[in-house]
């Protein structure tokens, strides 16, 4: 089976400034990936460019098999930012509409909802146990809910491919956990491949089964224990820092 | 006079029934607009339109000639602000009021230049929606089943560009093609809006009725088929009074929008404190 995703030689920047360098690296199914670095190593920038919501310079991408160029079944991957790029409390959607609008990536023109739909946003609101609240307008929900609702329209079509960028930011520590735990469901369950941007190296540890320090360029790559193992990351961490990822709580 | 009575000129029946089209028209776009903070690209195109108006009474077309004339260079400018926009290294505000400085600019020169039509363009500045013709009323027909088929098949795409553009992005969505559509239809929908609120008030029929639905709007459909409903009622009402009270019709059209929009206001308000 082709891998989740293959990265050879990436390069990418805006304005003139590099943000990513010859970056490579190759994900396979069912992997989960924690992409860690200091502010502005370029790992939103590295998500935004697999997505095509920015330019590559350089370098080649290959999602699930099929070059970043042709590939076009986004129904495969699922998508979660921070955030909404300019949240609008007062929009006037319900989490029903919000959600299925997830299911919009797999479709052809006239963009048709069908009965089909409706039954994939049901079930994922009573897998991630928000049906209740599927009525309730966007704007209303607090930070943590609305970000689950958000969560719940990247899984609404069953993603092989789970990308998300720094997703917990906001959220407080018991909402994190939380949706740490279904993110690993999706990875343990469903077989869903994960790609996490995090700061969060204290907990990536401990559901991540490899990690990616990214500054720039790739400063790590590997599974787990060769990172907890590695003299290099102990020197660029300091001892504290690697035994606070590797320390599985 | 009562209704009956008044219903039975056939110029009130052409303004009632044009009007109503035209208000559908600019309730269901200005719901995407506003919610994109796009309102005032209304209100940039018809400073454009100003301009048109004023080349085509140049060449002296006739009144249903001029507004064929107008329709390809608003939408062209309609474009332009897109890709003002996109290359320019400005945002969106800045390309609207480029263009629609732009848009006058030209008109007033014109105006100028030409001599002789000023009251001819007055005309055009504040609308007279009583004074559609049967002609006019048959092209606002026809666009009216433009945009709105337009509307229905990329309802869902417009919907998810509206509510975020990256995430739309992401889902495979060519949010740039999307902008371009809600763009030229918008530039379709304010000429027509012309005849009815004129130039000057163009951006009150595209924001207030939108803005009202989004006072009481629980979900999108909802907000759009409300947004739809207030601006019909709004445009029968403001013609009704106007034509009773002999007031000018553009001027009570947006006034009762705009009584309808601080009674929704109002009742939120008193909703979320009760």
């Amino acid at each position: 089976m082709s891998p989740a995703l293959k990265i050879s030689g990436l390069t990418a920047g805006y304005h003139g400034t590099e943000a990513l360098r010859d970056v490579s690296f190759q994900l396979d199914r069912g992997q989960y990936l924690g992409i860690v670095g200091p502010n502005g190593s370029g790992k939103s920038t590295l998500i935004k460019v697999i997505l095509g919501l920015v330019p590559a310079r350089g370098g080649e991408i290959t999602i699930l098999g099929t070059p970043r160029e042709r590939f076009r079944s986004w129904d495969r991957i699922g998508y979660l930012p921070q955030g909404l790029q300019f949240f609008n409390p007062h929009f006037p959607a319900t989490v029903d509409e919000v959600v299925r609008l997830g299911r919009l990536a797999g479709k052809r023109f006239p963009k048709r909802f069908t009965a089909e739909d409706a039954t994939a946003v049901n079930r994922t609101l009573e897998w991630m146990g928000i049906a209740d609240i599927r009525s309730k307008m966007i704007g209303d929900l607090s930070g943590g809910l609305r970000q689950r609702v958000l969560l719940a329209r990247a899984l609404v079509n069953d993603p092989e491919l789970l990308v998300m960028d720094e997703p917990t930011t906001a959220l407080d520590p018991e909402t994190r956990e939380t949706f740490y735990q279904l993110i690993y469901e999706m990875n343990q369950k469903h077989k869903a491949t994960v790609l996490l941007v995090t700061h969060d190296t204290a907990t990536i540890g401990k559901y991540a089964s490899h990690l990616l320090y990214l500054d720039k360029r790739v400063i790590f790559f590997g599974d787990f224990d060769a990172f907890c193992n590695s003299t290099d990351m102990t020197e660029f961490f300091g001892a504290h820092g690697q035994h606070l990822v590797c320390h599985r709580h | 006079m009562n209704i009956t009575d008044m219903l039975s000129y056939g110029f009130m029946q052409r303004a009632l029934l044009g009007g109503s089209l035209i208000a559908i028209l600019c309730s269901v776009l200005g719901v995407f607009l506003v919610l994109r903070r796009l309102s005032l690209i209304g209100d940039g195109l018809a400073h454009v339109t100003f301009g048109s108006v004023a080349i085509a009474l140049l060449f002296r077309l006739q009144s249903v000639y001029n507004t064929l004339a107008i329709i390809p260079i608003v939408m062209g400018c309609s474009m332009g602000i897109l890709k003002l926009a996109q290359r320019a290294r400005i945002f969106g505000d800045a390309a609207i009021g480029i263009v629609s400085a732009l848009g006058i600019a030209t008109g007033v020169m014109l105006a100028s230049v030409a001599g002789g039509f000023n009251v001819d363009l007055f005309s055009y500045l504040f609308g007279n929606i009583l004074s559609i013709s049967t002609s006019e009323l048959g092209i606002a027909a026809a666009l009216f089943v433009v945009v709105i088929a337009g509307v229905a098949t990329f309802y869902n795409d417009l919907f998810a560009s509206t509510f975020d553009e990256e995430l739309a992005k992401s889902s495979g969505i060519d949010t740039d093609r999307i902008n371009t559509v809600l763009v030229l239809m918008t530039a379709l929908t304010v000429v027509l809006a012309m005849k009815v609120v004129g130039i000057m008030l163009i951006s009150a029929l595209l924001i207030l009725p939108a803005a009202t639905a989004l006072q009481l709007a629980r979900g999108f459909k909802t907000a759009i088929v409300s947004a739809a409903a207030f601006g019909v009622i709004t445009v029968i009402t403001g013609i009704t009074v106007s034509f009773v009270l002999n007031l000018p019709t553009g001027a009570t059209i947006v006034i009762t929008n705009f009584a309808l929009f601080a009674c929704a206001f109002g009742a939120r308000t008193l909703l979320r404190r009760g």
